[in-house]
């Protein structure tokens, strides 16, 4: 917290601080029995589940690829993923289209979640360090944790979270 | 009026880059030391016109720096230089220095002003060496300022008589209107320095029977009153002197015309500073950091669409032969032609105009194709843009090693899709980085080796089938197989115990970790290996293999499709999934029951197809999908497929139909997949994965290890 | 208002050319080389003709050259555009029948000063 306010500070000495330097909005979801966020400006849209042509020899939760108005885009369970439970699919079961951006290349990629909460605006200032989860979630992944209410809610980082792992090819 | 130059900027800096570029091949070509006018004229006409350009526009830092280069080029055209090496190295290296300053201007960036002041200092040294030989012309043109210099030059501006000004003594020859000049435009500017009164003598001209008209037979005297400088009026007869008698005194007399002393102090410092050069100092040829397109490279996007980074000095677009354009417009028509009468036949149809529907609908068919295969010919491009780079590289990089290297172009005007002219740049770049080092000899050991003193490398590119094959050849020391297969235990990528045939060896190549620090360093700065460029190729839907000969030399040889965007397939059905296999690939297809397969221990199933036995790759089991029969079935088709010569066979549940389809990339958002080559989206909406022969072979070979070894 | 035929084979000196004498209100043509020149010089009657002088497929002192050969073309002003202040290039476009040249580089204001010369 202490390094996001002198960043703050450091934003030169004429600049005002404007709303958007303080807050960010993150879209909420549900994995298992906790909430997590996603930095809204990373959410493309929010679909429905649909059947996905599977891709072979690829880890288990990249569940196959999907025709989003003409673009070839992977579909990611993010309950299987992060190991959080065991993933089903429902009617309300969930598809967040993402983009993500690595090496000067962005992709856009939907990640299976159990169900949509809201658009929630939050302070940069409160956004917690994270404990040691340990296996539950990756901290790699995460942003930070924040309080809202009564809710706690895990902010992801996108890009880290939709990094493809890389395949083995043995000769 | 102020117009707004930047606007003819854009057009400029193109004009520089293409102006360099023909330079640059002028040079090289001169290299051959076969001096022809036409090249080197060229080549002058690019500085020359750069030089011009950048003057006009302002540019002044270009303006000088090409100026130095159009003199020595001027020199070389006319014969009074020779073309020597060390020149046109200079002259090479200053065309990339131009390069890179047009660049940074064009992008506003700081100029690399070391760079410049170096090869500023090369040209002026090349330049001052023959100055002194050549200075008859030089001091032609001093004394050509002398005399167009008149008298009198310090005589005005004393107060002391009446009137100031100038007598001027004008005769016209007889050719002056000519010319389009004309007298009377010459008075009028002299009035618009003073008051002028003329007095005209007729006395020259001839009989009226003898006048010609178009010749002028007056001559004047003029007295102008004014406070000009004798260099105004010079100034305005400027144009038609030598065509002209004419003699300026002034009103005034004051000194005897003498030519002044201060005219030659005058010339003096001009042949100086020609003459006076700076400390020789060693210039060995600095590496100008070329603006490379290495971050750039453009990628394909699903749907083909091509995502390309601005290059240096270009935007993305491409040129098309209007040609094309043409075709294009023409098949357009006859679209709206059929669509027409499809329009009508459509109105108040029944089923007696069935016969004309179907006919109207397989024209439609036609056209479409047709329309397909103009606007993917309109993105093709000829490999020449990759090609036409690599003589400059072969050309530097062969003297950096001190090796003689001949680089030959064979169908250079051969045509692909622009993705891949962007995208096979740097694979090729790699590989031709690797002949130049460690395939072609030095010249020593190559005349020890009985082979001819100059290596050649020979960049090929044809169309085979639906592919484009592009192969490097080159006549080097070949692949030691043996040498490969000790450093790759070396390196623990293989078990020491391998047995491998040649084609297995030079496979080893390929291997991530092969590479050792011996290679060099990629002339883009990025990550080097074989296994880069081989995935490079990969990602575009191609292949790479080598062949090679110790002693004799090796081959590398990359296929690539001929378009990226829409391909032949076949539709299979594999269990529920529904594959595509590229119609190019398939020799035949079978339909097959249990006994046709034989099992060969170690070496997975082979099918008996005539006269030989091929290979069997079951689909369901690379690609771990459930058969539609539980039970291990043998009832279905195989696919026999072709890999450059060698044949397997796909096995699947059935065929469903040739269908053509749009080629989607898989790994724009998602990965590359061993074995597929791309996707597609069938009528139903649903996604499709077109398989990569060789990707399935590989894939198949290592499942068969992997179960071999269990 | 006057009619000019503008020739340069680079395309941004002569769009810089024919802009410049297009705001004064001239009606002004291009041409990209000796050849296209000539060619568009015979399909109507220029009032002026300027020119550069290193140019591809014929240059312009060899297409001075050839205009006035030319009868429409005898007296029309004709203008070297030329970087070169040697006074051998100027001599050679004078022998072949240039009224005159402008040294390159120059701004749009001289143009037009010059052209105005010749032109009213």
């Amino acid at each position: 917290m202490m390094a996001q306010q002198s960043e703050i500070k450091d934003m030169g000495k004429s600049h005002y601080l404007t709303e958007q330097d303080i807050t960010a909005q993150y879209l909420s979801f549900t994995l298992g029995n906790e909430e997590y966020g996603v930095d809204i400006l990373s959410v493309q849209e929010i679909r429905s589940w649909e059947p996905v042509s599977r891709i072979p020899n690829v880890p288990s939760y990249e569940k196959g690829v999907v025709n989003l108005r003409g673009s070839i885009v992977p579909i990611i369970d993010l309950r299987e993923k992060l190991r959080i439970k065991f993933a089903d699919y429902t009617p309300l079961t969930v598809v967040v289209v993402l983009q993500t951006t690595d090496d000067n290349k962005t992709r856009t990629m939907g990640v299976v979640v159990d169900s949509v909460s809201d658009v929630i605006t939050i302070n940069k200032t409160e956004i917690q360090n994270t404990p040691d989860f340990g296996a539950k979630a990756n901290n790699e992944f995460i942003n930070g944790l924040i309080s809202l209410d009564d809710r706690m809610i895990i902010l992801l980082n996108v890009d880290k979270l939709l990094e493809l792992e890389e395949l083995e090819s043995p000769l | 009026m102020s117009i707004d130059m930047s606007q003819f900027h854009q057009v400029f800096f193109e004009e520089c880059f293409e102006g360099l570029e023909a330079m640059e091949s002028g040079l090289l070509d001169l290299n051959t030391g076969d001096i022809d006018s036409e090249v080197i004229n060229t080549i002058f006409r690019g500085a020359h016109s750069i030089k011009g350009g950048s003057g006009t526009f302002g540019f002044s830092a270009v303006a000088d720096f090409t100026h130095i280069m159009e003199t020595l080029l001027d020199q070389m055209r006319d014969g009074r230089r020779p073309v020597t090496q060390p020149a046109v190295d200079v002259l090479l290296g200053s065309v990339d220095c131009l390069r890179a300053m047009l660049t940074a201007i064009q992008s506003d960036d700081p100029i690399d002003s070391v760079a410049v002041v170096v090869y500023q200092s090369a040209l002026e040294i090349e330049l001052n060496g023959s100055v002194k030989e050549s200075s008859p012309s030089i001091s032609q043109e001093i004394t050509g300022a002398v005399e167009e210099e008149e008298v009198n030059e310090e005589i005005y501006n004393e107060d002391e008589a009446a009137e100031q000004g100038w007598r001027i003594a004008f005769s016209p020859y007889l050719d002056l209107l000519k010319t389009g000049n004309d007298p009377v435009r010459l008075f009028r500017e002299l009035a618009e320095l003073g008051e002028y009164t003329a007095s005209v003598n007729t006395r020259d001209i001839p009989d009226f029977d003898d006048i010609d008209p178009e010749e002028c037979n007056l001559s004047w005297t003029l007295k102008l009153l004014s406070q000009c400088t004798i260099e105004e009026i010079n100034e305005i007869f400027s144009w038609v002197e030598g065509d002209c008698e004419l003699d300026i005194q002034a009103l005034i007399k004051k000194e005897a015309k003498s030519i002044p002393p201060s005219k030659q102090i005058k010339s003096e410092p001009v042949i100086e500073s020609l003459v006076s050069s700076p400390a020789p100092t060693d210039i060995s040829l600095v590496n100008i950091q070329q603006p490379t397109n290495a971050t750039n490279t453009p990628r394909v996007d699903a749907g083909g669409e091509l995502l390309i980074d601005r290059r240096s000095g270009g935007s993305s677009s491409i040129r098309v032969d209007t040609a094309k354009i043409d075709a294009l417009i023409n098949i357009v028509g006859e679209v709206v032609i059929t669509q027409s009468m499809l329009g009508l036949v459509g109105e108040n149809f029944s089923m007696d105009q069935l016969a004309q529907l179907k006919r109207g609908l397989s024209q439609l068919e036609r056209h479409t194709r047709d329309m397909q295969q103009s606007v993917m010919n309109i993105r093709m491009l000829p490999i020449n843009f990759v090609f036409s780079r690599f003589p400059r590289l072969v050309h530097d990089i062969s003297a950096k090693l001190n090796k003689k290297i001949d680089l030959k172009l064979v169908g250079e005007s051969t045509e692909v899709d622009k993705a891949v002219v962007e995208l096979i740049n740097d694979p090729l770049v790699h590989l031709i980085r690797n002949s130049l080092d460690h395939g072609i000899e030095m010249p020593e050991d190559r005349i020890a080796a009985g082979k001819p003193e100059i290596g050649t490398i020979e960049l090929k590119a044809y169309h085979r089938g639906g592919h484009i094959v592009i192969e490097i050849i080159d006549d080097g020391r070949g692949l030691d197989k043996n040498k490969l297969i000790s450093k790759a235990i070396e390196k623990g990528l293989i078990n020491e115990n391998s047995i491998l045939n040649d084609k297995q060896a030079f496979e080893l190549i390929f291997m991530p970790g092969f590479s050792t620090a011996e290679s060099v360093t990629d002339i883009s700065g990025r990550g080097v290996g074989m296994d880069v460029v081989r995935k490079n190729i990969q990602a575009l839907g191609g292949n790479i293999e080598i062949l090679s000969e110790l002693g004799k030399g090796t081959t590398i040889s990359i296929h690539l499709p001929l378009t990226l965007a829409i391909i032949d397939g076949q539709s299979v059905a594999v269990g529920e999934e529904t594959y595509i296999v590229p119609l190019v690939s398939i020799i035949e297809s079978v339909n097959i029951t249990e006994d046709i397969l034989n099992k060969v221990a170690g070496k997975g199933e082979t099918f008996r197809l005539r006269n030989q036995y091929i290979p069997i790759i079951r689909m369901h089991e690379i690609f771990n999908v459930q058969p539609k029969n539980k039970i291990r079935s043998n009832e279905g088709v195989i696919v026999v497929v072709e890999r450059q010569g060698v044949l397997c066979g796909l096995f699947v549940d059935e065929l469903l139909g040739p269908h053509q389809v749009v080629v989607k990339s898989l790994e724009a958002n998602y990965r590359r997949v061993e074995g597929v080559s791309g996707a597609t989206i069938l009528g139903d909406g649903s996604v499709a994965l077109i398989l990569d022969v060789p990707g399935l072979v590989r894939l198949s070979n290592r499942q068969l290890s992997t179960n071999t070894s269990l | 208002m006057a009619s000019i035929l503008a020739v340069d084979d680079s395309a941004s000196m002569r769009k810089m050319v024919t802009f410049t004498l297009k705001s004064a209100g001239y009606d002004v043509e291009e041409a990209v080389d000796g050849v296209d020149a000539l060619m568009k010089a015979q399909l109507r009657v220029f009032d002026c003709i300027v020119t550069d002088v290193n140019m591809p497929n014929k240059d312009g002192i060899t297409l001075i050259r050839e205009l006035r050969a030319l009868p429409n073309y005898k007296y029309i002003p004709m203008l070297m555009l030329t970087t070169e202040s040697g006074i051998e290039k100027k001599q050679e476009g004078k022998a072949a029948g240039a009224t005159g040249w402008i040294v390159k580089p120059f701004d749009p204001d001289q143009l037009l000063k010059t052209l105005k010369k010749v032109l009213d």
